[in-house]
């Protein structure tokens, strides 16, 4: 007999055609196993992603991040907050960002206006006269990676969780879309997506820190505002300025522990 | 219940309704068992309360942004130069955006440069609530309409000519100075500047005349200058003070 060889050149099995099943009990089991491939198909293809291709082989129990902000050296450039939105595919609208800058006026009657116009991507526009200025100041915010973090608390589906390195993210192939997580976040951080209608939140720029790279906000900062590296590695770019600074954090008293750290960060920030 | 008459267990002794209880149980257990297996996630639970697979996900998006790391290869004298600068700390992709593409095939994606005014007073435009010393500018009065990038490099931007006049910077001064009875006079006439001050002009101020014979030089009762420039009397006319305290010399109503 003949090699029999298929289009692409491998030789087909030798019983590549088994007869029809004629019975009963073969025809339901045909019936019920094409019925129930496609769903099964598809929860695997939703549940086993293709591996990262990464370099050398990246461990998460190794790191531990965090953020420090040097709220003197922030210029409310928003260069960070658009480069959030290039790297992180982010709605370019003005509703939605994973990091924004805040600026800051303290009138001299004690009244404190906080404005963000497109989260300072196109620069701040002068201020009204409402009152002179005490004293003002710009202030970057994103996600605190809390380590005590509500959204993880509230997620009903465990969406979104803390990984190894102390990264709170959020898996958009599980959120439902309640939206309990950005009702439970205390900084404003998250958001729903408009087309996707899952939460979305900063992620440290994880796909880039796999890679060894800084997070996109940190590589464009000019001013070298924000520092990140490891919370407990002594040698870390974070853990020096950690140790030579004095830090505070977003909303202490709500004890949910951020990972993102500020210098010189003015008493009337909340 | 379901024992015989010689004490073993039988099925069949057990009441009907039962069994039939019985059933519905196990069927309720299996289901349950299936439908977990189904609809929990495979990874879910291996790292924690969620779907481990999700952080491989995550991990293996696109990234746009190369990182400052990635142009120092090929661009050495502009690296080079940059890190040498003002700009040192400014990282490549900040004013030509995310260069990944770029790093891919340099051919194929060549990263844009903002040549307009508009960009750089994102950074260097005047805005109160900057940190002190970072240097600004005033748009609308520094050397208007004209490109930044035409006396400054930003790969480099100390200006490499200083400003030829101290109009520049000094913008709202200049324009009282010429309406006033001083227009004719240079600035430096009365201010020692130095040339560094041009180039870094935190570091070196210009000075202001300290004494009331400086300005005697021209406005003194025995002074060698124009009929028509105003005399005063200085070992009367409050000789406790330098000029400069009551008089603002470049008003126009500087008397």
């Amino acid at each position: 007999m003949a090699d029999e060889r298929a289009p692409s050149g491998k030789p087909i099995p030798a019983r590549a055609a088994p007869p029809l099943p004629h019975d009963r009990r073969a025809f339901l089991k045909a019936c019920v196993a094409a019925g129930a491939a496609p769903l099964v198909s598809g929860m695997v293809v939703a549940q086993e992603p293709a591996a990262p291709a990464e370099g050398p082989r990246y461990d998460p129990r190794e790191h531990y991040y965090g953020m420090g902000v040097d709220v003197d050296k922030c210029i409310g450039c928003g260069r960070c907050a658009d480069a959030c939105k290039a790297e992180n595919n982010v709605p370019r609208d003005s509703h939605h960002f994973r990091t924004w800058v805040e600026r800051y006026v303290i009138r001299e009657d004690g009244e404190t206006d906080v404005d963000s116009p497109n989260g300072g991507i196109e620069g701040f526009p002068e201020r009204g006269g409402e009152g002179g200025a005490l004293r003002t100041f710009f202030v970057p915010k994103l996600c605190n990676h809390c380590a005590n973090p509500p959204c993880v608390q509230v997620c009903p589906v465990g969406a979104t969780f803390t990984t190894e390195d102390g990264v709170v993210l959020v898996d958009e192939d599980w959120c439902i879309g309640c939206r309990y997580c950005i009702q439970a976040c205390p900084y404003g951080a998250r958001f729903l997506h408009p087309t996707r209608h899952t939460a979305e939140k900063c992620t440290f720029c994880y796909h880039r820190l796999v890679q060894g790279l800084m997070p996109a906000c940190v590589e464009v900062c000019p001013t070298g505002a924000r520092i990140f590296g490891e919370v407990q590695r002594r040698s870390s770019p974070l853990a020096r300025f950690m140790r030579f600074n004095q830090m505070s954090v977003l909303k202490p008293h709500l004890n949910t522990d951020p990972k993102v750290f500020y210098a010189n960060l003015d008493g009337q920030v909340r | 219940m379901g024992l015989d008459a010689s004490g073993r267990w039988k099925w069949a002794r057990v009441p009907q309704q039962v069994r039939r209880l019985g059933i519905v149980f196990a069927v309720l257990v299996v289901g349950l068992i299936i439908a977990r297996r189904l609809l929990i996630p495979a990874t879910f639970g291996e790292r924690g309360h969620y779907r481990f697979a999700a952080v491989s996900t995550i991990a293996a998006l696109p990234t746009r942004y190369a990182g400052h790391d990635a142009c120092e290869p090929c661009h050495v004298p502009i690296v080079d130069k940059k890190g040498a600068s003002y700009h040192r700390g400014v990282a490549c992709e900040v004013c030509h955006g995310p260069q990944a593409e770029h790093v891919v095939d340099p051919i194929a994606h060549k990263p844009p440069a903002p040549r307009t005014r508009a960009y750089c007073p994102l950074c260097h435009g005047y805005n109160p609530s900057r940190p002190t010393g970072f240097p600004q500018i005033d748009p609308v009065l520094h050397n208007p309409v004209r490109p930044c990038i035409t006396c400054h490099d930003p790969h480099d931007p100390t200006p490499p000519h200083p400003p030829e006049s101290c109009a520049a910077c000094h913008g709202e001064i200049a324009r009282t100075k010429a309406v006033s009875p001083h227009a004719q006079l240079p600035c430096t006439q009365c201010h020692e500047v130095d040339r560094r001050h041009n180039v870094s002009p935190r570091q070196l101020r210009p000075t202001k005349p300290t004494t009331r014979a400086f300005c005697g030089q021209c406005h003194a009762e025995g002074a060698s200058s124009a009929p028509e420039i105003p005399r005063v009397d200085f070992a009367t006319h409050n000789p406790s003070y330098v000029c400069w305290q009551c008089h603002y010399p470049h008003h126009p109503e500087a008397r």
